[in-house]
């Protein structure tokens, strides 16, 4: 890896943290929608698989070792324990999926198949580890747990399709990543 | 920097990070896979009295709990109408018991301790051709980063509210992220000129 491959995935896992300071936007049906997975979603589409992975890997190790970074300044290893830890493992994983697509296109896919990439690896990938985890923790059956988590699926939509339009956007202005 | 840590001379505060995060895997598993209330209320009563050994009162308790208690809510509500109010009891007390022995970790431990801590347990990876100094690299610019971009944040979302769009997330995260990209460029310069 190259220095500047390393100064790329500091800079998202950073981008990451600082996204999850802009105060949460109240969605009407009243579930919280945080900029913060959007720094997930556009460290795959802008990074690649590889990359971007690590930016997020390397996020969730500073999280892991207690700097309060995720949104609302939450951190330190309960995170992981928690209800939603499930959905922090699956970051990584939805973003390495994102990049992994992305990177099929060399990192530019035309505009409905960069919203349909990330919704795959953004949004199916990380609930597909999310919801099992949280029916796991909290003892409840997976259909449950399911709709449960539903509530936030709207706000995250949303974000995987700005994320799709700003990461084309960041492509055609810097062509060399 | 920011950090959940709370200073203190306790044996916890001074066991090397290793063994808590062992300790913490360890317990984390064992109370999955007993199953039991009654391991889970036997870790529990261990894990407050490591709480007072460590020199925290019940209102450190109390504020490890309460970002989780609308959590344990819904999870109990869940639990009443779909499977069983017992169930839900045993479930709460079980993830309560988790996140107070996850939080000691954190209230005990300086993060920069544990930062070394995971450099140092990559050291076996360096066999498999992972370059543990990329990663230690990599770590202390994310740090030096976050307060460098949480300004490029705070100003792009100044700049938009003066044009009514503080609440667009696109025209917040494009700049912000051109910028950030832009400034990737000058700064492995900088680092390989030092001769990293």
């Amino acid at each position: 890896m190259k220095t500047k491959d390393i100064v790329l995935i500091s800079l998202f896992a950073a981008l990451t943290a600082a996204l999850g300071l802009i105060p949460q936007i109240m969605l009407p049906i009243g579930v919280p929608i945080t900029a913060q997975s959007m720094g997930v979603m556009l460290a795959g589409a802008v990074l690649g698989a590889k990359r971007g992975s690590l930016a997020i890997v390397l996020f969730l190790g500073l999280v892991a070792a207690g700097l309060p970074l995720l949104s609302g300044g939450r951190g330190g290893a309960a995170v992981f324990f928690g209800a939603s830890g499930g959905f922090l493992i699956g970051f990584p994983i939805g973003a390495f999926v994102i990049g992994f697509l992305f990177d099929r296109h060399r990192g530019k896919p035309p505009m409905l198949m960069s919203i349909l990439y990330v919704l795959v690896g953004g949004i199916g990938v990380v609930y597909l580890i999310g919801v099992p985890w949280l029916a796991e923790v909290a003892a409840l059956p997976l259909e449950k747990a399911f709709i449960g988590s539903a509530g936030f699926l709207p706000g995250d939509a949303i974000k995987a399709i700005l994320a799709a339009i700003v990461a084309r956007a960041v492509r055609r202005a810097l062509p060399a990543l | 920097m920011l950090d959940l840590y709370i200073p203190g001379q306790s044996a916890l505060h001074r066991l090397a990070p290793g063994w808590k995060i062992l300790g913490l895997l360890l317990a984390g598993s064992l109370l999955f896979a007993l199953d039991q209330i009654g391991f889970s209320l036997l870790l529990g009563a261990f894990t407050l009295g490591l709480y007072a050994l460590a020199g925290f009162g019940p209102h450190q308790v109390w504020t490890q709990l309460r970002p989780a208690l609308w959590v344990f809510a819904l999870i109990f509500l869940a639990q009443v109408l779909f499977v069983d109010w017992r169930v839900g009891i045993f479930v709460i007390i079980r993830f309560a018991v988790l996140l107070l022995l996850a939080g000691l970790l954190t209230l005990t431990t300086r993060s920069s301790e544990i930062l070394d801590g995971f450099e140092k347990g990559m050291a076996p990876l360096r066999r498999f051709g992972v370059q543990t100094e990329k990663v230690s690299l990599a770590i202390s610019l994310t740090l030096r980063f976050i307060p460098v971009l949480a300004a490029v944040v705070q100003e792009v979302r100044e700049a938009q509210r003066t044009r009514g769009l503080e609440r667009n997330l696109v025209a917040l995260a494009l700049p912000s992220l051109i910028r950030t990209l832009r400034m990737s460029e000058e700064i492995s310069d900088a680092i390989d000129a030092r001769g990293f």
